[in-house]
């Protein structure tokens, strides 16, 4: 390496060591402080731009930004309904999901368990457990059909969310037009299912005890053993491994 | 990193001896398989036994371009991920489990390094990987791999946990293997950049509470996080011990959320979106909420609770000999640092306090020993961590009352193995 090229790099290196020594001295001070029950704030201080990468352009964010939220951001233009939705959904996702997504062998099922969210075997389903139809659409695009992914059309995406939506009652009309607007009205069934992590509060016994140490029980006595059910793969043989 | 094969197959080679010895006597029934696995290489030869001198001493061994990339000795080859068949229906969205009875210390080699796919291990070329920062930032940017190695970079030592680690045995006993119990988890050092000296790269707008993170996979893999945890201690990840991720690790890209779930530490990382609120993707509604008894669910439950495990022994590690015997196993905390490991033989009537060894890192797997005579008698071991939250590890039966049988997922109750005279080790739950 030349002496000027090595200066010029000397240059910019000590410019980089700026801004990474203020990066990295907070990740620092994070590694060393465990974190509390919730991360620090950002800080307030301006940060120094290292000027590397491009310009995102419009089409290149279009092309990529597929994500849905409950309230319609990110839906694209287009529709669909229950009855075009059957047609494609019988094609391009029964062979797993089963004609009405009562699921097949260990894939998932689709529809049903409604109710049984407190029963000793529940069935999470779209319909029993699901708290936005946005959700469907959102997973249909980036994910399926398993192993073809990215290859339905909107149009298709609609109307196989509303077939879904149709199979599990939360729509009755097969000839409801499921667009950008109607999907973000509609009602799951257990939207109101879910609520904040309360670890903190509601195990807070877990924490801050004086576990016994010395003449704790006078007997322990074996409860279950897995052996009884006898469902550990057999490790004679490992998989073959690259 | 690769392990220290040498100290690790000579001890293997011990054992083996000893074991096949056992096996031909038939008075140990191979419960996971583990005496079968451990005796398949055979009996001691005498012919390379002491006073005569073995094979290995009189031959030239591999010259050094043998192996251009180095691999475990032939020895070791039922160290492996092994995976449960019946768990998923395809191997493409399924898991495999770390062999952590078989390891030492806290890193967990690359290869050995438990994998969870929603749709296959995408193989991407980094020449052809973008990262894309948009959403609520002042300028939308598209990151190269080689940008990425222009930003100033750090390392750190995590455990990463699959939320659904343990999730089989809520409902008590089944799977009689720690590495099925409780592999899904592996600790290595990331060498990345702060996700924080990206974002502010882009610069992130005041409205900006929350980053959709999103994989390149053809599961689009996609988690919301609070925009402070972003801009707090999350890495985006290019090296796992020193060496490009491997691919079923998201090369040549991952985020790296210290102590929260692993589902959210999305592989193959191709976008971050900034918005003002949470998009309850599939990963984050369907799938890694944690089901009540009363029917409603815990969301965005991301830390990890304090947990640990005896590794040895255990079902692949029975106990093979009275006398001086080592008990080890590992501890972690999503919440901080594994202060103290507790461990009882008899079934919690009485503990002690194991001895930690190596270094202890905030939200890193902790190696601890109990050094132990035994002198047949059955046993019922257990451990219990502590945190430097005060957080102590409950019982599953503690677990079970706050939250039911049908969570799945942060199953982080105290684990027991039933030692039984012959040495033979079981997965049970006990009174």
């Amino acid at each position: 390496m030349s002496r000027s090229r090595s200066l010029t790099l000397g240059v910019i290196a000590s410019a980089l060591v700026v801004s990474a020594s203020v990066a990295l001295a907070q990740t620092a001070q994070k590694q060393q402080k465990p974190a509390p029950a919730k991360a620090a704030p950002a800080p307030a201080a301006a940060p120094v731009k290292l000027g590397l990468g491009a310009p995102a352009t419009p089409e290149e964010i279009k092309g990529w930004d597929i994500d849905v939220r409950p309230d319609g951001h990110g839906l694209p233009p287009g529709s669909g309904t229950a009855a075009k939705g059957e047609e494609i959904f019988q094609a391009q996702c029964a062979t797993c999901h089963g004609e009405f997504g009562e699921g097949k062998d260990r894939w998932p099922t689709l529809a049903g368990g409604h109710g049984s969210l407190t029963h000793d075997r529940p069935e999470k389903t779209i319909g029993s457990f699901w708290p936005y139809a946005s959700t469907i659409f959102d997973y249909v695009k980036r994910a399926m059909p398993f192993g073809n992914a990215q290859s339905l059309s909107d149009d298709e995406i609609y109307s196989i969310t509303a077939y879904l939506l149709q199979v599990n009652d939360v729509i009755k009309d097969p000839n409801f037009e499921l667009n950008a607007k109607t999907i973000a009205d509609i009602k799951m069934p257990n939207a109101n299912g879910f609520y904040d992590d309360d670890r903190e509060t509601a195990e807070k016994g877990f924490w801050n005890r004086k576990p016994c140490m010395k003449d704790c029980k006078t007997e322990a006595k074996v409860l279950n053993r897995a052996r009884v059910l006898d469902v550990t793969p057999d490790s004679k043989g490992g998989p073959k491994v690259d | 990193m690769e392990h220290d094969s040498s100290k690790r197959g000579a001890a293997g080679t011990s054992r083996r001896g000893f074991l096949a010895g056992l096996a031909t006597g038939a008075s140990v029934a191979a419960s996971g398989g583990a005496l079968a696995q451990v005796g398949a290489h055979g009996k001691a030869r005498a012919k390379n036994l002491p006073p005569n001198v073995p094979d290995w001493s009189k031959v030239l061994g591999d010259g050094v371009a043998a192996h251009p990339y180095g691999k475990p000795s032939k020895f070791e080859k039922t160290v492996v991920r092994r995976d449960v068949e019946w768990l998923t229906a395809s191997r493409e969205s399924s898991i495999n489990f770390t062999p952590i009875y078989a390891l030492d210390g806290i890193i967990t080699p690359n290869g050995l390094c438990f994998e969870r796919h929603h749709g296959g291990a995408a193989e991407i070329n980094p020449a052809e990987h973008r990262l894309m920062i948009h959403g609520l930032v002042d300028k939308p940017l598209i990151f190269t791999m080689a940008d990425i190695l222009r930003m100033p970079r750090t390392n750190r030592v995590y455990f990463l946990e699959c939320a659904a680690n343990s999730g089989m045995e809520w409902r008590g006993a089944q799977l009689n293997g720690c590495q099925f119990t409780h592999g899904m988890v592996h600790n290595v050092m990331y060498t990345g950049v702060p996700l924080k000296v990206i974002l502010e790269e882009a610069g992130v707008k005041p409205q900006g509470k929350w980053i959709l993170a999103e994989g390149a996979d053809s599961a689009g893999m996609t988690r919301s996080l609070p925009i402070e945890k972003a801009l707090g201690d999350c890495l985006v990840a290019f090296k796992m011990n020193g060496e490009a991720l491997r691919q079923e690790q998201g090369y040549p890209l991952r985020l790296v959320v210290p102590g929260w779930e692993g589902n959210l530490w999305v592989k193959w990382l191709r976008r971050i979106e900034v918005g003002d609120k949470p998009w309850y993707t599939h990963e984050e509604t369907s799938k890694y909420t944690t089901l009540m008894s009363d029917g409603r669910s815990r969301k965005f439950t991301f830390f990890m609770d304090a947990k640990s495990v005896v590794t040895a022994p255990s079902p692949e590690m029975p106990l093979i000999a009275k006398g001086r015997n080592v008990l080890t196993g590992i501890a972690w905390s999503g919440r901080g640092k594994v202060t103290r490991v507790d461990v009882t033989l008899d079934g919690g009537k009485n503990w002690t306090e194991a001895r930690i060894d190596g270094p202890v890192f905030d939200r890193s797997l902790t190696r601890f020993y109990l050094d132990f005579d035994w002198q047949g008698q059955e046993l019922m071991v257990q451990s219990r961590a502590h945190d430097d939250t005060g957080y102590v590890q409950p019982t599953k039966e503690e677990l079970r009352a706050v939250r039911g049988v049908n969570n799945i997922y942060h199953n982080n109750g105290i684990q027991t193995w039933l030692v039984h005279a012959n040495g033979e080790t079981e997965n049970v739950e006990i009174s």
